[in-house]
């Protein structure tokens, strides 16, 4: 088919970021159509659920981002399996690897990134994987139903994010895990050092072995070509049978490169996720996009920037002028059943900033200052106020008078001054008038024996 | 829509409000059950806070453009476009907590023997949430309040 298709709004990428997109364009546009390109063969699923997936907890009903109609509801042509050759920017079109051309008036780059695998020796052996989309959660899946070795051991090449959730993950299947982290500590660029310890002592108590300090230098293989273990940079080695690398994330900008959209490390855009060509967006993993606590554009691939980029995005692209507030690094971490957030910058880059932490039995709190404004902040354990420190970051609310409550163990709402609760919490003095008091009679009170 | 709001300075701090949320979200709707038997054990929805003789209770708002349905990251959370309730699917609720990190409220709390986010429903059947109907001093009102004055407060 070499039919020229023509649609007003082209969203590659079915992810956070394409879903978004297509929910605020047709908050404002119920009839312009819309396709949606991935090159997944799925309904948009939650990407973080790989690892439940993995760990037999979910299916792929049970991932599912939003419900099965949501595309027949939203009147979205969604060609799922689908993958683009070509992107012409002057034409407004796109060619599918199928042959099938598509003219677009606005075109959204939802299109992630894509795992770094660096090279190393072994790299192409069979029971090597990474670990960011479903398709890998499958071929890790089938890889250990068809082993026959028991115990089965794998190597975690990465102590991020990614790394954390698949070793979460094989450990539920009863896997021996050991993770291999190239620098001094685990998750060192979304935690501090207490939260870092306080994750690996976790790991560490449900069996997983954590190697800092060292890198992968070889996978060794049999002459079948099955893995049958690595050599680390010091010589020393550890039998496995499979080998995931979870080193991160690089934007995909591959088809951009070349069309004149301007690409630093991911594809740059302003506050209105709008790239450097006229008509086209990008929001999520690929983007580089504003960060508020560092006041500049910056990669922070996780799921929730993405979702707001590309609400931000389908509402500019349907032509409702709006701006991004920006995002941060922000991170909410549940390793078995230990609870950790972060946000912003979680450890001082020098000592021009004011770091206040405490701990408790059941908590540590940590913020990082600048100007008695929050610009960072870890807090592990009783987390359920923490959202209230994290807006009063994006808010850049001066916490001069009131800075040692941030950490207290009794933090809440009501240890923020009176103006910054009262207009949140009591009904707005200008809406009085026209309220309308549903409270009727006072009713006897009853207290349960 | 509907939302609660506080009338801070007739809030006792009584804790009533969170008794009656336990036992409006039990599967018994019993007080006694609820408090005393039910397992898992039943959650109350809203917290009251208290400094010296400040108090009031706090719940979730429905924001209108709400943080925590764009942070969710199952889809477990969503707004109903008609009615405005900002709903919490329990089943796809994993217990990731990224909306309480989003909350400015603070207003999500966790159930932790069921590792799932639980929220204010503004008790959905009810003509007026239990908090709003048992609060003896008039604390809470139930009102509605026009979105764009309430843009404003919850900015």
């Amino acid at each position: 088919m070499t039919s020229m298709e023509k649609v007003k709004y082209l969203i590659v990428g079915n992810s956070a970021g394409g879903i978004a997109a297509t929910e605020s364009i047709r908050e404002v546009d119920r009839s312009g159509s819309i396709a949606i390109i991935s090159d997944e063969p799925y309904p948009a699923y939650s990407r973080p659920l790989i690892s439940e997936y993995l760990a037999k907890r979910r299916d792929l009903e049970g991932m599912l981002f939003r419900p099965a109609d949501f595309y027949e509801r939203n009147n979205v042509h969604a060609l799922l399996g689908c993958r683009v050759k070509q992107l012409n920017v002057d034409e407004h079109t796109v060619e599918l690897t199928d042959g099938r051309r598509i003219n677009w008036a606005k075109l959204l780059l939802a299109i992630g990134g894509v795992p770094i695998v660096p090279p190393i020796e072994g790299f192409d052996l069979n029971g090597i994987f990474t670990f960011t989309t479903l398709d890998d959660a499958k071929a890790i899946d089938q890889f250990l139903g068809h082993l026959v070795k028991r115990p089965t051991r794998a190597v975690v090449v990465g102590g991020g994010l990614i790394g954390m959730s698949v070793a979460e993950a094989l450990l539920r299947r009863g896997i021996e895990i050991t993770i291999v982290e190239m620098k001094e500590r685990i998750l060192n660029t979304i935690l501090d050092e207490e939260a870092s310890a306080l994750v690996e002592e976790a790991l560490r108590r449900n069996g997983a072995e954590v190697i800092t300090g060292h890198t992968v230098a070889v996978v060794t293989g049999a002459s079948s070509g099955e893995v049958t273990g690595v050599t680390l940079d010091d010589g020393r080695s550890e039998c496995c049978e499979l080998v995931i690398v979870a080193i991160g994330v690089r934007p995909r900008v591959e088809q951009v490169l070349g069309t004149g959209i301007e690409v630093n490390r991911g594809i740059v855009v302003d506050r209105y996720m709008s790239a450097s060509a006229s008509d086209i967006y990008a929001c999520g993993d690929v983007a580089e996009a504003y960060d508020f606590v560092y006041g500049e554009n910056r990669l922070t691939p996780i799921w929730p920037n993405a979702f707001m980029g590309g609400r931000v995005a389908g509402l500019n692209m349907a032509g409702v002028p709006t701006e991004y507030e920006g995002g941060t690094a922000m991170n909410s971490l549940k390793y078995f059943g230990l609870a950790i957030v972060s946000a912003g910058m979680a450890t001082a880059p020098d000592d021009s900033y004011e770091v206040l932490n405490s701990k408790s039995n059941h908590a540590y709190r940590k913020v990082v200052l600048k100007d008695d404004r929050v610009l960072g902040m870890v807090f592990a354990g009783d987390i359920e106020k923490s959202g209230i420190i994290f807006n009063l970051m994006k808010d850049g609310v001066k916490v001069d008078g009131f800075k040692q409550a941030l950490i207290a163990d009794d933090f809440g709402l009501a240890s923020l001054p009176q103006e910054v609760w009262r207009p949140k919490l009591e009904m707005p003095p200008s809406a009085l008038a026209s309220a309308i008091d549903l409270f009727g009679q006072p009713e006897q009170i009853v207290v349960a024996e | 829509m509907r939302r609660v709001y506080v009338k801070e300075e007739v809030c006792i701090g009584c804790l009533l409000c969170e008794v009656y949320c336990r036992g409006q979200h039990s599967q018994s709707h019993d007080l006694l059950k609820a408090f005393k038997k039910e397992f898992p054990p039943p959650s109350s929805r809203v917290s009251v806070e208290t400094r010296g003789q400040v108090s009031f209770s706090i719940r979730c708002q429905h924001c209108s453009q709400a943080p925590c349905v764009y942070a969710c990251l199952t889809g477990a959370l969503s707004r109903d476009p008609v009615s405005g309730v900002v709903n919490m699917n329990e089943d796809r609720c994993i217990g990731c907590w990224t909306c309480l990190l989003v909350c400015p409220l603070g207003a999500i709390r966790r159930d932790i023997v069921q590792a799932k986010a639980v929220k204010c429903d503004l008790c959905q059947g009810e003509d007026v949430p239990v908090c709003v109907a048992n609060c003896p001093n008039e604390a809470l009102v139930y009102a509605e309040v026009p979105d764009m004055v309430l843009s404003q407060a919850l900015g």
